[in-house]
């Protein structure tokens, strides 16, 4: 598969490694260049500098219909844009934005974006560490919507209808493992 | 109307204090506290010193019965999470965003942004406005219609030279109005024959200008 990640922080950066050294291509994007020391030394992939928000740097790096786009930088909204862009103009096929606000990850996963929130994965784990009831929010959340763009190009609506076709990006078969159980109530 | 604008920089500042001065109602958002507070300071307690891409504090700053949404931040990612919440979450009815990289103006307009203030492009089309080209100049963007504003000056070489307006075959959606002959400004006749170095104003969609060129400008436009 060809893997693109966009921010090469502490998850980034393994998630990377765990991508190349299982044989994939791997295209690790960052701002900053010092942020690929936290790559191995035996990493395989390329790494690019530059901003992952900027369609042309996407481009030369190879984004074009990459078959995963992950986009983990500290930037909830740079997340947001370039996943965006990766779903609409590059044509990737699987898009993963981590957002850590929860409100914004879950309005986004309605919009047909594959969300990770990293507040409602800390807290779940916490509470139920401690033997709380959890927020019922699972953390990852494959898009519920149907992103714009597909056959509704230039549909000032597009975004927000719930239910259309096969979503684009992660919604065909979600990345993580549990199976769907409803998100509302909570769990024990 | 109840505008909401977010991003305390300049722009943000003087676009506050001037709807506040047309009688409009008005909340800026500014994440910056110290910023915040200074702005607070001179225009009074409409500023939220909160970060306006955050769905909670929108939501508080009435998001959801704004008539507008304004984002004017410096950041285009931002800009576009703030008006992609308010568009799809708080169901606001227009949303404004200012975009510093002209090459988002496409993907902005496809995710449902309705307007968008681009002040690169601005700055862009003036520079281009002084430079005499023989082609059709762009004076400004007309709204979400994608008409336009456009500038035909008549050189030596035009076709349209000598012949009245009524004999030209303009495009479909496109109208002449004006022509601006020796610095004066006049309301174009069907009757009135056109001379060497006449500008004339038309409006007419982006898609009209091939012909517009043809009948204004010429053939020879391409070598100049």
């Amino acid at each position: 598969m060809n893997v693109v990640i966009v921010g090469c922080g502490r998850v980034g950066s393994v998630v990377a490694e765990a991508f190349d050294s299982a044989g994939h291509k791997v295209i690790v994007i960052d701002r900053s260049t010092a942020a690929f020391d936290r790559l191995p030394g035996e990493f395989k992939g390329d790494a690019v500098r530059g901003d992952g928000t900027d369609e042309d740097v996407l481009r030369k790096a190879g984004a074009e219909g990459a078959d995963v786009f992950l986009a983990l930088t500290e930037g909830d909204n740079r997340n947001v844009m370039s996943a965006q862009l990766a779903i609409e103009a590059l044509h990737a096929n699987r898009v993963v934005a981590k957002i850590n606000d929860p409100l914004r990850a879950a309005a986004y996963a309605e919009l047909g974006l594959a969300t990770i929130c990293r507040t409602d994965l800390m807290s779940n784990a916490i509470l139920g560490y401690i033997g709380l009831p959890t927020t019922g929010s699972r953390g990852v959340v494959a898009p519920i919507g149907v992103h714009a763009g597909g056959e509704h190009h230039h549909e000032r609506d597009g975004l927000r209808s719930g239910v259309r076709s096969a979503p684009v990006g992660l919604g065909r078969e979600p990345i993580s493992a549990p199976s769907p159980e409803p998100d509302s109530g909570r769990e024990a | 109307m109840f505008v909401l604008v977010v991003g305390g920089g300049k722009v943000g500042y003087y676009l506050t204090k001037e709807l506040i001065q047309s009688g409009h109602e008005v909340v800026l958002m500014e994440k910056d506290r110290a910023r915040a507070d200074q702005v607070a300071d001179e225009i009074g307690s409409i500023v939220i010193p909160h970060d306006g891409c955050e769905g909670k504090y929108l939501g508080e700053a009435g998001a959801n019965r704004a008539d507008i949404v304004a984002a004017v931040t410096g950041d285009d990612e931002d800009n576009l999470v703030i008006c992609q919440m308010a568009k799809h979450h708080f169901d606001v009815p227009r949303t404004i965003a200012r975009v510093n990289n002209p090459k988002n103006e496409e993907l902005f307009k496809h995710l449902g942004v309705d307007e968008l203030i681009s002040p690169t492009r601005m700055i862009l089309g003036s520079i281009e406005q002084d430079i005499p080209v023989h082609e059709l100049l762009h004076l400004a963007g007309l709204g979400e219609s994608e008409l336009e504003l456009i500038e035909a000056h008549l050189d030596a070489g035009s076709p349209a030279i000598g012949r009245s307006t009524g004999d030209l075959q303009m495009p479909e959606g496109c109208a002449l109005f004006a022509v601006i002959r020796d610095g004066v400004a006049m309301p174009l006749r069907s009757d009135m024959r056109l001379r060497e170095d006449d500008k004339v104003i038309a409006i007419g969609r982006e898609d009209c200008e091939t012909l517009l060129k043809e009948q204004l400008i010429g053939a020879s436009a391409t070598e100049g």
